[in-house]
């Protein structure tokens, strides 16, 4: 099974959300992350679904989705020709005899504290999800209490733009 | 036998119906409320008929109805609204309409709409729903019936503003209508309803993701044409979707054209006639053994609005396994979903077959051209035809009484079944010759289905013969209707096929669980519990027995003849009647049983 990165168009509705996610269960599609939020148009938000599916049943959740009246459009986001992220907040043990060694870290993962108590860092970063594995597996002997991560979101390089076309001209 | 009391008629409505005409413009608004909108955008939506049953959150809704020229059908239950509603759309072809109140009301028409779905059928339910403020309190009959509906519908509403209601209105018939056609709800809270607001036609639809493709690509037509041109044993697999289309004119153009065999599902019956020579019968579990040979053997699946479903593959990897599939459906979902389609055509039946016909007609040489496969088919045909034994126990036939009807009643008649034995028997010994005959609840299998459904056929086409062939399980579960028939002027005929058993159930009983009849004697027999025959007249229908094969005919004509009431046939039959042929569930088509112990010898050499 591979994962694909789905960026799904719809009209900024109220239960719009439910319908994508409902589909997914009732499905039986595994979601393996979902980011939500408004696009340069408020009228339309974007989600990024990350599936985890071979090709044919890829085309049933592509297929399935274009058929909720809200959804406007589906753009299949390659990883080589998109530029994909992630956002992690990870609260770290770090007392005063490792707290240089936990900076070290996160400025090696270009990562920000963004909080400090006497025995913990919280730290944010930003990456794909390889690099934030990464960032987690140097963070992990010094004791993780606490992290939350986002959904991944995902844009296509160069200046073509998914957002306008003939399906989102009403919207 | 007792007629319904004078007083009975005189509650009878005028059963004409209002044409529907051409909504004028109402260019400047016109002030109303919430209420009076919705009921001025179903007036201006062409809406003849409605189904219900008022209550608490819908009530305002009731009162500009009170004045409307919406006919409004009072229901016993808001199933049968919904049943009704469908009935009525697959005889008409129009959208069906059935209302219902918050909470109970609304979930009450939760089987009816999962039914649509299931066989596509375009119809709009308008439920009410507590006031906003009240949304999420757990108020007095409250129910989330849009989040419960979200799977069962192809859209629904919750609508926030009276502003928005004729909108929303449009856009639910424009959905429930085009494109692959199905069940739209619109939930509109009681203080919406009240709301003053202004009532414009016709509103402009907001609908921007909603595109369905109805021409299907060039490409596709010429690839399916060169398919076509090569194959040695093709099939037209033809579903729901050409009935849908209205593509049956077309469909026969092409079959002629072509000379290929047709298979017709259970969907599909009336789509083909049954008396044309190239017709092989059903596929499926139930279906005929040419049918079903044909489809495993042949080498290409032209398949028109059908969806592959489990009922007529069988065990899916050993369906059809030398074929290529050309795959034509107006849901592009529905393509490659079960089965791998070799040319996939999205599109709406009637351009499809009518684009194919041009595309074939260059090469197409008739039936003579798949000689030896028709020798096969034609030697199957001869060797395996639809039929049953006379029970030895000396009691009536069911399938002879259904075979009776069909010929007596005739092929202009709609036919309406419940589910289970007597709907499979209605499906094969019932000719259908002409589309919309036939009415069932196909994907869903929804028992109880029949009465309300033939109800509501009966009112879409009122100078028709409408008769329901119903279960003696199916009838009670939905029997309240007939009430509604009585009261309303809807002269339907009921025919019980009273076996005293959940005959279905019983059959797979008797196959697959050693006769053990764990819970499928329901007492109709044994006990007479309840006699059809008072419970009809009790509902102000005519109620007729047959019990003996020599009363069949003149008992079948006797309730031909009654034409200003209901009427209700308890026909008692044989609990042991099965349906054959069958695939069992789960098994491969290639293990069809023409009857018990008795499976058909496919000779190999023959192809």
């Amino acid at each position: 099974m591979n994962k694909h990165t789905l960026s799904v168009l719809v009209e900024n509705k109220p239960g719009v959300l439910a319908r994508v996610s409902g589909l997914f269960s009732r499905r039986s599609f595994n979601i393996d992350s979902l980011a939500v939020g408004e696009t340069e148009n408020p009228d339309v938000s974007r989600i990024t679904i990350v599936v985890n599916a071979d090709s044919s049943p890829l085309e049933q959740v592509t297929k399935q989705l274009n058929k909720l009246v809200n959804v406007l459009k589906i753009v299949e986001l390659d990883p080589q020709q998109s530029v994909q992220r992630e956002l992690l907040l990870v609260k770290v043990r770090a007392d005063r005899a490792q707290r240089s060694q936990v900076l070290e870290t996160v400025e090696l993962f270009r990562a920000k504290v963004i909080d400090v108590a006497p025995d913990t860092l919280t730290i944010e970063a930003t990456g794909n999800p390889d690099k934030l594995d990464a960032l987690l597996r140097d963070l992990e002997p010094y004791g993780i209490k606490e992290m939350v991560q986002s959904g991944l979101v995902a844009i296509g390089r160069g200046s073509r733009s998914i957002t306008t076309g003939p399906a989102l001209r009403a919207a | 036998m007792t007629r319904p009391t004078p007083e009975t008629l005189a509650h009878r409505a005028n059963p004409a119906t209002v044409a529907a005409a051409a909504a004028p413009a109402v260019a400047s608004p016109v002030p109303t409320s919430g209420a009076g909108a919705l009921v001025r955008s179903l007036e201006a939506l062409g809406v003849e008929v409605a189904f219900g049953i008022p209550g608490g959150a819908i009530l305002p809704a009731y009162d500009p109805l009170y004045d409307s020229k919406v006919r409004h059908i009072l229901v016993r239950h808001e199933q049968g609204a919904g049943h009704a509603a469908t009935g009525y759309a697959q005889a008409t072809g129009k959208v069906g309409v059935c209302i219902a109140t918050s909470g109970p009301g609304a979930t009450n028409l939760v089987t009816p709409i999962a039914d649509a779905y299931m066989d596509s059928v375009p119809i709009v339910a308008i439920t009410g729903q507590v006031a906003r403020p009240a949304i999420g309190t757990d108020a007095f009959q409250e129910a989330d019936i849009q989040g419960i509906t979200l799977p069962i519908t192809k859209h629904n509403f919750l609508v926030q503003n009276a502003e928005e209601l004729p909108r929303i209105l449009a856009e639910a018939f424009h959905l429930a209508a085009t494109g692959r056609p199905g069940p739209v709800l619109v939930d509109i809270p009681k203080d919406v309803l009240q709301a003053p607001t202004t009532f414009a036609w016709p509103p402009t639809l907001d609908l921007p993701g909603y595109r369905p493709t109805l021409h299907p690509h060039g490409k596709q037509i010429r690839e399916a044409a060169r398919l076509i041109a090569q194959a040695r044993r093709p099939i037209l697999y033809v579903g729901g979707g050409v009935l849908k289309a209205g593509a049956t004119d077309g469909l026969r153009k092409l079959a002629e054209l072509t000379g290929i065999p047709v298979v017709t599902t259970l969907m599909a019956l009336g789509a083909f006639p049954d008396s044309h020579p190239q017709h092989l019968g059903m596929p499926g579990m139930h279906g005929t053994v040419p049918a079903v040979y044909a489809l495993q053997k042949s080498d290409l699946l032209i398949t028109l609005g059908a969806r592959f479903d489990d009922r007529v593959t069988g065990k899916l990897d050993s369906f059809a396994p030398d074929a290529k599939v050309v795959h034509a459906d107006i849901d592009p979902a529905e393509i490659g979903k079960n089965r791998h389609a070799d040319v996939p055509i999205v599109g709406d039946a009637r351009h499809v077959i009518d684009e194919l016909i041009a595309a074939v007609s260059a090469t197409a040489g008739g039936a003579a051209q798949y000689e030896s496969w028709w020798a096969t088919l034609n030697e199957l045909r001869e060797r395996y035809p639809l039929g049953y034994e006379e029970p030895t126990d000396g009691s009536l036939a069911p399938q002879y009484v259904i075979e009776r009807i069909g010929e007596l009643v005739g092929p202009d008649a709609i036919y309406v079944a419940g589910v289970g034995q007597h709907q499979m028997w209605a499906s094969q010994f019932i000719k259908y010759e002409k589309p919309g005959t036939w009415l069932n609840s196909g994907g869903a299998g929804t028992m109880g289905y029949a009465v309300p459904a033939a109800m509501g056929a009966k009112v879409g086409r009122p100078d028709t013969a409408v008769w329901a062939i119903d279960g003696d399980g199916c009838f009670q579960m939905t029997n309240q209707e007939l009430a509604t028939c009585a009261l309303e002027g809807i002269p339907v005929k009921i025919a019980v096929i009273n076996n005293g058993n959940l005959g279905m159930v019983r059959q797979w009983q008797t196959l697959f669980y050693d006769g053990r009849y764990s819970n499928t004697e329901l007492g109709t027999h044994k006990h007479r519990i309840p006699d059809f025959v008072k419970l009809a007249e009790a509902l102000g229908c005519i109620g007729l027995r047959c019990e003996s094969k020599a009363d069949v005919d003149k008992i079948i004509q006797q309730a031909m003849e009654i034409n200003d009431a209901p009427v209700v046939i308890d026909f008692t039959v044989g609990k042991d009647a099965m349906v054959w042929p069958m695939v069992a569930a789960g098994t491969s088509n290639d293990e069809i049983m023409f009857a018990r112990d008795v499976r058909p010898s496919f000779d190999e050499d023959d192809l």
